[in-house]
């Protein structure tokens, strides 16, 4: 058995960041107190006008652009709906997911089959030439860092920042934030949109590096996976972050095991990312001080009311 | 038939196809796609094409089925292995409608199945890999542990253990037909494992993608995937469904349809064999082109013995054939195989 961390950890990490960026989008909305099901459509839409913009670019951080903004639109016809007009979120959420599955599909028609330009790997200077650590940490494409700068970003803003106060103070209680004066509404919307975007630079992701190729329904449930994480990690960045690499490195061990002929059932191998994530994200939650969902989720508000 | 189909264009035989993944996914059900439009083009308005894309094999498969019956389908086309028990009831439910079912087992006197030999495209495939291996190790993208793809595996193995004795084989099983994402990883572990050249039995093209980037060699799998060609993609098995759609829709319009079981190979035309790359030395070329022929001709059979199964125990016997009972129903590897089947 020749399967080496060196190998692992790059492979982990790249499979990981699609279901990082849209889960840690998904934590920012329902930390405003809504629920998105739409994750999965929001992601495949991303997906594919991440890939027509870098098509047409020949730019990859335009196509990434691209999929933030094809992700934030979607995003914004589910709070249209659903802060607009006070439509159910879950109904929306699943309708926006399905929505986004036909409309990539309906995009995609002309784009089956072209090969969009590599996105480069950024070595950080010095950091990349360590022994050991620099090939396993300092050797990936923008998005990766990215991603991680965004988990450190998010949590800081949640705990740390006024607006981030306003933003739990309106998810765990929109009645008390209204009599406050804060804007339950647009602060949401905001939210929404961020989530959105999130979403749709994890679809860019999929079909700019980790694929790289459009293909319909390419995200296969990946943004069902995001949402899951979200509540196994009770909504906390740095246990989404553990979840997702967990998640996606057991995913990549198991494929590289069978790879290198390791003796083990294949059918324990398939399941063990599953089984695995869910036993330590349990453990997590319960040894942690455990954070309940936001006091407001999924509840639709009017001012009136 | 000038007579008949001008009498039929009054009442035209409809004809549903129900596929598992997208119909432009590029691979397999792309190409029962397009034979189905070929089948459109070729009988024109005698027909009427009904087409059911995206459909997991399970209780869905049989909703939609059962919907194409109730709204008047002559003939139905379900065009994935999955798909059996869901054809066998709905089948069982509409005696007048003929269903057909392609790579499975089951039958029933208004339910045919047909499949291609795959197998033997594998071996062609198996014996390019065998030669163009330089690590001697080769990888293989297993879906679902289903005879159809234990002897592609077999196949392959056999065929590149012939013209290379060093040569090994890693299988990696994904439990899925169609998820580019995971194929892209699962290519990409074997490559990290020293792995050169990979067949994938999956439907999409992220596999030839993946290595289109890190290196090595593939082949297209259900369709021809020449925009890959010359590297990675270095020969195909492409499958050849429109003689034998056209064929059983014309019996449904004679009023001449039986149920059957057909298995075709190259011979007949239904495993086409992809043009050879340039990336293929001239030996390579010369070698598949031979084990091509000697199948073609009937004097090569893929599955000759000696062969002893993983375990050792004896299969075949020198010279002995496998006959088509003991393919139809393979639950082994063959001997130098290593790891183990899931059930």
């Amino acid at each position: 058995m020749d399967i080496s961390l060196i190998n692992l950890v790059p492979l982990l990490m790249a499979a990981s960041t699609p279901i990082l960026l849209a889960g840690l989008g998904e934590l920012v909305v329902e930390k405003s107190g809504v629920l998105n099901l739409g994750v999965e459509g929001m992601m495949i839409v991303g997906a594919i006008t991440g890939f027509m913009a870098a098509v047409a670019t020949g730019s990859p951080t335009l196509g990434f652009l691209g999929g933030a903004l094809g992700g934030a639109a979607m995003a914004l016809i589910f709070g249209l709906l659903t802060q607009g007009l006070m439509s159910n979120q879950v109904a929306t959420g699943l309708a926006l997911t399905l929505f986004g599955l036909g409309l990539s599909a309906l995009l995609g028609q002309g784009f089956v089959g072209l090969k969009p330009p590599a996105t480069p790997k950024l070595p950080v200077p010095g950091l990349s030439e360590l022994p050991v650590i620099g090939p396993m940490l300092f050797r990936h494409d923008l998005m990766v860092y990215l991603s991680l700068a965004a988990v450190a970003a998010v949590w800081a803003f949640l705990r740390y920042s006024r607006p981030g106060l306003i933003l739990r103070a309106v998810g765990e209680n929109h009645a008390a934030a209204h009599a406050l004066g804060y804007k339950v509404t647009r602060i949401r919307i905001y939210a929404i949109l961020f989530g959105g975007a999130m979403a749709g630079l994890g679809g860019a992701y999929l079909s700019l590096v980790r694929v790289p190729q459009w293909t319909e329904g390419m995200t296969a449930g990946a943004g069902w996976i995001a949402l899951a994480l979200v509540v196994f990690a009770a909504w906390r960045p740095v246990p989404l972050l553990v979840g997702a690499y967990l998640f996606g490195g057991i995913t990549v061990l198991q494929l590289n095991m069978q790879a290198a002929g390791v003796n083990v059932p294949v059918e324990l191998l398939s399941m063990s990312p599953y089984v695995v994530t869910i036993l330590v994200l349990v453990a997590m939650s319960a040894a942690g001080a455990a954070a309940g969902a936001p006091g407001s989720l999924g509840r639709a508000f009017h001012a009136s009311r | 038939m000038g007579a008949a189909t001008a009498a039929l264009a009054a009442d035209p035989v409809k004809v549903g196809f129900v596929y598992v993944g997208p119909v432009n996914d590029g691979g397999w059900s792309q190409h029962h796609h397009e034979a189905a439009m070929k089948l459109k083009e070729h009988f024109g308005d005698a027909i009427e094409l009904v087409e059911q894309e995206s459909v997991p094999e399970g209780p869905d498969a049989e909703r939609v089925m059962t919907q194409m019956a109730l709204t008047g389908a002559d003939i139905i086309f379900a065009t994935s292995f999955g798909y059996m028990d869901q054809v066998e009831a709905v089948a069982g439910k509409f005696p007048n409608v003929k269903f057909e079912h392609a790579t499975g087992y089951k039958s029933g006197p208004n339910f045919a199945n047909y499949s291609a030999r795959f197998y033997e495209g594998r071996a062609v495939m198996g014996t390019i890999a065998g030669m163009m291996t330089e690590s001697n190790k080769i990888g293989y993208l297993a879906s679902f542990p289903i005879p159809e793809v234990i002897r592609g595996i077999n196949s392959s193995y056999i065929h590149a253990k012939k013209v290379n004795p060093d040569v090994e084989i890693r299988v990696v099983w994904l439990n899925t037909w169609y998820d580019p994402a995971k194929e892209a990883d699962a290519t990409q572990a074997l490559v990290e494992q020293g792995v050169d050249v990979v067949l994938a039995h999956t439907d999409s093209t992220a596999p030839l993608a993946t290595l289109e980037k890190s290196g090595g060699y593939g082949f297209g799998q259900a369709a021809d995937m020449a925009q890959y060609a010359p590297k990675p993609r270095l020969s195909s098995i492409i499958d050849e469904w429109a003689p034998y759609y056209e064929e059983r829709v014309q019996a449904v319009m004679d009023g001449t349809w039986e149920t059957a079981a057909t298995w075709s190979g190259i011979k007949d035309g239904m495993v086409g064999i992809g043009e050879f790359s340039d990336a293929m030395p001239e030996e390579v070329k010369a070698k598949a082109t031979e084990v091509m022929n000697a199948i073609v001709d009937g004097s090569y059979h893929p599955f000759t013995g000696p062969l002893n199964k993983q375990d050792g125990t004896p299969w075949l016997a020198e010279g002995e054939v496998a006959d088509d009972g003991a393919l139809a129903g393979m639950s082994f590897y063959v001997e130098g195989v290593t790891g183990e089947i899931p059930n």
